[in-house]
């Protein structure tokens, strides 16, 4: 058993690299000035991409062997999934457009995606009774294959942006775009602090009343914020700038706001650094890359993905998780929030297609939905796993 | 040409008219149903549900068709419950009263243990039929929500009220003058 | 706004924009598709005369217009969207725990913006009247705003003609010139026919159609959800839906709810299975989650019919129906109803054994009885001559206000009065027992009474559902899919050549997917010394 968890583990930790050199040969097909060399790198690029996605699969297969269920039950297991769906669903794409710079933005998010959910707990979990039914898999899956798919539109839309926002003049747009980039940035952050410092072994306990009773909380990052009226009791270590207020009560509500902070103070520092190295915006630094890109195809691309994603996520996330809830809890349909945060998503890619299909919202107008749907999946995925809790909240 | 476009335009608008106040009557209808949703009862004015029973301690069983022509009133009751025994007694003393003119108090009990029930008997001295519900048939059939719940049944078998709570005197005897034969 | 008569003789009615057989843009309804302030033509209706652009006289029009309108769609899905989010902030009340006031919950858990929740209603989003009726104005939306467009675009697409007029043709997104007497028009149709297209022709000009049903995608889904609604509708009628819940403790028998007395359930046995702590696998996992991960809860039971005939209340010969077992994702299914495991208590006292020894001396044993808690005997007949009579029984024993009562019939704390007769007294010694006290009624007294033993046995919770809507409901559901798939994977797709003096002109429309349109135009044109035509579409930034 133990040899299948490291294998995956392995197949996993390549294909992660294997995406990364795949980015870098989808990077090299834009500054290239001669069609056919440029040629060449994508199609090198495309042939990794596949490889690292056959690894990814390896990871699923052999995991799936070690735990006897298929690996999507927890956050980590689950957000791995979305990435390597979001792999997929550019593969797909790419061979319907063959657009290379499609991968050098949409690896890039595959790999934050893979990298963010190692953050969480790694270790196999059992499943509860709940969970134990094929439609676990078919439900799942099929969901976070209409996600890959609508991400693609997301960094379809993205480029779009970038491409197009006049980085002339200060506006409403670069200010937002810039906004998105800053999120990008402070995930990065994210995980690097994480690592770091798990890397380095740190912890610090303190101890402070858990829903009423006395606790423990440990943090892994040095604590900003303490939890309200806890005492730190490991030695040696920073001692936190303030506490948390006394409503934030809940298991690990402090912990998760200190984590919220250094991602925060972590993005703000890199995004920094960034904009004195350019001396513009990330946006206008990137823009004169998509120079040879055609505005009117990325759209298209964007609008192409919400129209298969779309059937897809709402076959995955809405009628088979009734299917399942129906024979799980009797009820087809809870108002639980993961199941609205669902409902929320879809809904708003049906306003999406009605805009772009009946009022005819295209290029900019669009583009900014596609990025807005983007932040209500990670919202669904993020926010409603850690923050509001439900049936659905893993980990 | 100008009659057809007239007719047509009448055409039109009586067929909107029609889907409009359809779904506005479907939408109504879920509203509505979705605030009664609670309180779904035995409903007032229907035809009590027959059921039989076997009298507390004994194997004689109680029938309430065979009480037709009388006044009925059904009690739900059980010892664990404060305010049912707290109108047993006003039931004890208008039973002796209303029983020679033709009305029965039926009082089902919901205990599970017959100890419990004979103990309380003994205690308060009732003398009107109790019924035993072991497995809470009659209360399911008379969709019996919290308890005490009572319902007046007319000499003709038809439910006159139903009362949530505990009964004071005064309005007890109101009701079994409802349910007394002409 | 005028029913007027095309230059091609064809009869368009009032508020057509574009000719329904030629494609000319009537003069005078340009502003209805917005044509007027574009180059291009607004294709999304082909042009055709949607009647809610048209009438707007009476109340009952301007109620339809309103809902017709796509605008007013996409703002009542958004308000729908701001209204879910907030649902969400805070636990909707059926996910709090049951017995607590709601009212001082939200207070308490959440602080002041909690009690706003509250306040406003939030905390009962779900089912409360307003947004019950967002969702029923979304239905009334989709209802009204596909018959106002289906009817007209169903019409015009089968009146088109391939003759077009010039102003149409070069009104279109791809559209080219090709100036060559040299023009293989029969290549081009092959090359169409190759490409699964459908070629029509009049006088020379060519229309080339695929996909047309893709089109009536948004209609059908349409229809698929208005089926789903309804379905959701049908469950407030209790013939069509039950939704009810049941405790039954082991060894018992009892009434299923919502069946009209006909089915009984006996609960044989329920089980609540662990994983292993020491599976290897999932050791690290375990501990982490402080020890004990449920594998399994399962309900084994036997349903069962009562015999027509017998009254309600009356007993009656019960039929076994089926013997099985309810778990997670696995309910029992019997007649119209299903059972599903939803919930247990663990450890319910059934019965206790009790001793009698000397007040002094808990070692001695002057004989042993058992008491059924859901049954008790008045009297029990102890070996060594003594008796044992039960003065009082509480099976959910509390002390209100002084007075020794029962809060439930269920025996989960089981407190009794005991008398003892010793073998050679007629007085009786009394003593109260219960769990944790152990009182003598008289300081004086000889004997004492001490629980030996007891067992305990575990109660299921398990829901009643009936449930007729669910046929309607997937329905629906699988209408909606083969709509949303019709419409978003396939193109409606049409190809327009019309012969000139010296050369053709080709224009091409495509509902979606433009690039795709233009490779196939790409194929269609190989060899036929016809000029690829141009997007004549320019992004605005």
């Amino acid at each position: 058993m133990g040899d299948l968890v490291s294998i995956s583990s392995n197949l996993l930790y390549a294909s992660f690299i294997i995406y990364l050199i795949a980015t870098f040969f989808f990077g090299g097909t834009i500054r290239d000035k001669q069609k056919g060399r440029s040629r060449v790198a994508g199609k090198i690029g495309i042939g990794i991409t596949i490889v690292g996605f056959l690894s990814q699969v390896g990871y699923f297969i052999t995991r799936w062997m070690a735990s006897g269920h298929a690996p999507v039950s927890n956050l980590f297991e689950y957000t791995t999934f979305f990435g390597m769906m979001l792999v997929f669903a550019f593969i797909i794409l790419y061979f319907i457009y063959r657009l290379d710079f499609l991968g050098l933005f949409a690896l890039p998010v595959a790999l934050l995606l893979i990298a963010f959910a190692s953050m969480f707990p790694t270790e196999l979990s059992p499943l509860v009774p709940s969970l134990k039914s094929h439609w676990l898999y078919i439900h799942v899956t099929t969901a976070s294959l209409g996600q890959g798919i609508l991400s693609v539109s997301f960094v379809a839309g993205l480029i779009f942006l970038i491409r197009q926002v006049d980085q002339t003049k200060r506006s409403k747009h670069t200010s937002w775009l810039e906004f998105v980039l800053y999120v990008i940035v402070a995930t990065v952050a994210f995980i690097i602090l994480s690592s770091t410092f798990s890397a380095l072994n740190y912890e610090a306990t303190f101890e402070a009343p858990v829903n009423g009773q006395q606790g423990e909380v440990t943090y892994e990052l040095p604590a900003l914020v303490g939890p309200a009226g806890g005492e730190l009791t490991t030695e040696g270590v920073m001692a936190p700038l303030f506490s948390a207020p006394g409503w934030m009560e809940g298991q690990d509500a402090a912990k998760k706001l200190n984590t919220f902070l250094w991602s925060i103070v972590g993005g703000l520092v890199l995004y920094g650094l960034l904009r004195l190295i350019l001396r513009k915006r990330l946006a206008a630094s990137i823009q004169p890359l998509l120079k040879r890109v055609n505005p009117e195809l990325v759209d298209e691309v964007a609008y192409r993905s919400v129209a298969i994603g779309f059937p897809v996520f709402t076959l995955g996330a809405l009628i088979f998780a009734m299917i399942w809830a129906q024979q799980a809890w009797d009820r087809f349909w809870g108002w639980d929030p993961k199941e609205v945060w669902a409902l929320i998503t879809f809904f708003f890619y049906a306003a999406y297609l009605h805009l772009r299909l009946s009022r005819g919202w295209q290029g900019m107008k669009s583009a900014w939905l596609a990025v807005g749907g983007f932040g209500i999946i990670m919202f669904n995925l993020i926010v409603v796993n850690l923050v509001i809790s439900g049936l659905h909240s893993y980990a | 040409m100008k009659e057809s476009t007239f007719k047509k335009k009448r055409k039109r608008l009586f067929f909107r008219t029609f889907m409009l106040l359809f779904m506005a009557g479907l939408v109504a209808f879920a509203i509505i149903s979705s605030l009664n949703e609670e309180d779904a009862v035995i409903a007032k004015g229907e035809k009590a549900p027959n059921f039989q029973l076997n009298k507390f301690g004994t194997d004689e069983p109680v029938t309430l068709r065979s009480l037709e022509g009388k006044g009925v009133m059904l009690n739900f009751w059980a010892t664990y419950c404060e305010p049912c025994k707290d109108e047993m007694p006003y039931m004890e003393e208008m039973y002796a009263e209303y029983k020679d003119k033709g009305v029965e108090i039926l009082a089902i009990n919901l205990d599970s243990t017959n100890i419990v029930v004979e103990r309380f008997l003994d205690d308060y001295g009732i003398t009107f039929p109790i019924l035993r519900d072991k497995k809470g048939q009659v209360m399911d059939l008379y969709q019996i929500g919290p308890i005490p719940t009572s319902i007046f049944i007319s000499p003709e078998g038809e439910i006159v009220e139903q009362v949530k709570g505990e009964l004071t005197l005064n309005k007890l005897e109101g009701y079994l003058q409802q349910i007394t034969p002409e | 706004m005028k029913q007027m008569k095309c230059e091609c003789g064809h009869v368009n009615p009032t508020g057509t924009v574009l000719c329904e057989e030629c494609g000319k843009p009537i003069e005078g309804n340009q502003h209805i598709d917005g044509n007027d302030r574009q180059e291009l033509l607004n294709m999304r209706y082909d042009g055709s005369a949607r009647r809610s652009q048209t009438y707007n006289r009476t109340v009952v029009d301007k109620i339809w217009n309103f809902f017709s309108s796509v605008k007013v769609g996409v703002w009542l899905i958004v308000i729908t969207v701001i209204a879910s989010g907030i649902g969400t902030i805070f636990p909707q009340e059926m996910y709090i725990p049951s017995n607590v006031d709601p009212a001082i919950h939200y207070r308490d858990e959440f602080g002041i913006l909690g009690q706003i929740y509250y306040q406003l209603g939030f905390h009962n989003l779900f089912s409360s009247w307003w947004y019950m009726l967002l969702l029923a104005m979304i239905g009334i939306s989709i209802v009204i705003a596909s018959i106002d467009r289906f009817f007209p675009l169903y019409k015009v697409l089968k009146k088109q003609k391939p003759k077009r007029h010039e102003a149409f043709m070069k009104k279109q997104r791809v559209f080219g010139k090709t100036e060559n007497a040299q023009i293989d028009v029969e290549r081009f149709k092959s090359n169409l026919k190759k490409q699964r297209f459908k070629v029509t022709e009049q006088d020379g000009h060519i229309l080339a159609e695929k996909n047309r049903f893709s089109r009536w995608g948004p209609y059908v889904n349409h229809i698929g959800l208005i089926i789903f609604l309804i379905g959701a509708l049908l469950r407030f009628v209790p013939a069509f839906y039950i939704d009810e819940f049941v405790w039954v403790r082991e060894g018992e028998t009892t009434v299923i709810p919502g069946t009209d007395s006909q089915y009984y359930i006996e609960n044989l046995d329920f089980i609540l299975e662990t994983y292993d702590q020491n599976d290897e696998r999932f050791q690290e996992a375990i501990q982490n989650s402080g020890g004990l991960v449920p594998k399994n809860f399962q309900t084994d039971a036997i349903i069962y019919e009562r015999s027509e005939e017998a009254l309600p209340g009356a007993e009656s010969e019960l039929q076994v129906v089926k013997e099985d077992s309810a778990r997670m994702n696995h309910p029992i299914k019997f007649g119209e109803f299903a059972l599903y495991q939803s919930s247990y208590q663990l450890n319910e006292f059934d019965e206790m054994t009790f001793k009698i020894h000397d007040a002094g001396d808990e070692d001695t044993n002057y004989g042993e009885f058992t008491v059924d808690l859901n049954d008790p005997q008045t009297e029990y007949q102890l070996e060594g001559g003594y008796r044992v009579v039960i003065e009082d029984y509480f099976p959910e024993y509390e002390l209100s206000d002084g007075v020794p009562s029962s809060i439930s019939k269920y025996p989960k704390n089981p407190a009794f009065v005991f008398n003892v007769y010793p073998p050679d007294a007629s007085e009786p010694e009394t003593s109260f027992l219960g769990i944790g006290s152990n009182i003598p009624a008289n300081e004086n007294n000889e004997y004492k009474l001490g629980l030996v033993n007891f067992d305990v046995r575990d109660v299921t919770g398990l829901s009643v559902k009936k449930d007729h809507t669910l046929g309607i409901i997937s329905l629906g559901g699988a209408i909606f899919m083969i709509g949303v798939i019709q419409g978003m994977y396939w193109n409606h797709r049409r190809i327009w050549l019309q012969p000139k003096k010296d050369g053709v002109w080709i224009a091409g429309h495509t509902n979606k997917n433009w690039f795709a349109l233009r490779r196939e135009i790409e194929k269609a044109v190989d060899g036929t010394n016809i000029e690829e035509p141009v997007d004549q579409y320019e992004m605005k930034s």
